[in-house]
């Protein structure tokens, strides 16, 4: 049986599609089978983070129409032969998918696949509801910045309620915090809320904070996911955030200012 | 105190100002949810009532929900004003029948 995890936010733009492709090659790169699932019919981007949108034939909604099976669907990464992509359709029709549709795709799916990762749309829409209603984990991605926080709030309010989970009473969604594009300079000077701020309001499993990073615009642009930049900040945030999710403990990093020469220089501790 | 604590107390520290902010929000929000979506509009509507006879403020009403195993309550308070200063004579009828 496959560990179904949805990324999630309920805000646009917080990092749900990098995140999702981080850490979906992670888990491939450790040896896990793992298949990632674009659920933003209309707007797949997916693709072109995974680096593998001209090679996009058949998509999600084809799968869920029985237009094409899922074989002829998923996309096996270039770069780790563990990792495959299911690519969502550039469709208009926002009832293309169906709660039904997706559970048939999931459960095929979860016999061959140690982990599914769903890369959810913004909102709190159909699309949004659907990517998180079969879950088991959630790693809701939050960025230090009130809307984001509040937008998280909200969803997880969703995930106890309206999931798969809940409805049947199982033991709930484990929900997880993955503070992104944290700047702990700006943390430091007070201009921005902190892992601690974000924390005493969410009070949820942290899992990891991925620093303000060069790298992610960097990755995107070439279409490999940021993980794979072992030398960045971000990359190596992101390896750690799949460690602690398989259970190893990893000290947290990236969340002290930069300026620690300029600190010492005036005297702070 | 350090020269760079100096010009860093002299900055607005707005990420305190996000936080409170948040933090009342989202207890806000908390509170409604998994509630009846009709309480915030029943409580504006009581409201309404209660002000064609008398003047109360905005928070003299509290509407509760509470839901445990098998039954679910609602509570309504209303805390009417004090009858010292009367703004006028109809309303002191009022109260006065009340």
């Amino acid at each position: 049986m496959a560990r179904i995890i949805v990324v999630t936010s309920g805000k646009g733009g917080v990092g749900k599609t990098t995140t999702s492709a981080a850490i979906a090659m992670g888990l491939a790169k450790r040896g896990h089978k793992t298949a990632v699932i674009d659920f933003d019919v209309g707007l797949r981007n997916l693709d072109l983070i995974m680096g593998c949108e001209r090679r996009v034939v058949y998509d999600f909604v084809n799968v869920i129409n029985g237009e094409a099976n899922l074989n002829q669907a998923l996309i096996r990464d270039k770069n780790c032969n563990q990792l495959y992509i299911l690519p969502a359709s550039q469709t208009r029709d926002k009832d293309a998918l169906n709660l039904e549709g997706v559970g048939r795709v999931l459960e095929e799916l979860s016999k061959d696949f140690k982990y599914i990762v769903c890369d959810s749309p913004a909102g709190i829409e159909k699309g949004a509801y659907l990517a998180m209603y079969y879950a088991d984990d959630a790693f809701v991605v939050t960025n230090p910045e009130v809307s984001s926080v509040r937008d998280s709030d909200r969803m997880l309010g969703i995930l106890a309620s309206k999931s798969r989970r809940a409805e049947l009473n199982m033991e709930p969604i484990k929900e997880y915090l993955l503070l992104s594009r944290y700047d702990s300079d700006r943390v430091e000077s007070g201009e921005m809320l902190s892992l601690e701020d974000v924390q005493e309001i969410l009070s949820l499993h942290l899992l990891g904070v991925i620093p303000e990073s060069k790298s992610v615009l960097n990755a995107s642009n070439s279409g490999i996911p940021v993980i794979l930049d072992e030398k960045s900040d971000a990359g190596q945030a992101y390896a750690d955030v799949v460690a602690r999710y398989l259970g190893e403990k990893k000290p947290l990093r990236f969340i002290d200012s930069k300026k620690g020469f300029f600190r010492k220089l005036f005297g702070g501790k | 105190m350090s020269l760079l604590d100096y010009f860093k107390s002299s900055k607005s520290k707005t990420a305190s100002v996000a936080k409170e902010r948040l933090q009342i929000l989202v207890a806000h929000e908390r509170y409604y949810r998994n509630k009846p979506s009709y309480l915030p509009q029943l409580q504006e509507e009581l409201m309404q009532v209660i002000r064609k006879y008398v003047q109360v403020d905005q928070d003299a009403i509290s509407v509760k929900f509470e839901q445990d195993d098998n039954q679910e309550t609602l509570e309504l308070n209303i805390t009417l004003p004090d009858t010292q200063n009367p703004r006028n004579t109809q309303q002191d009828m009022i109260r006065n029948a009340l």
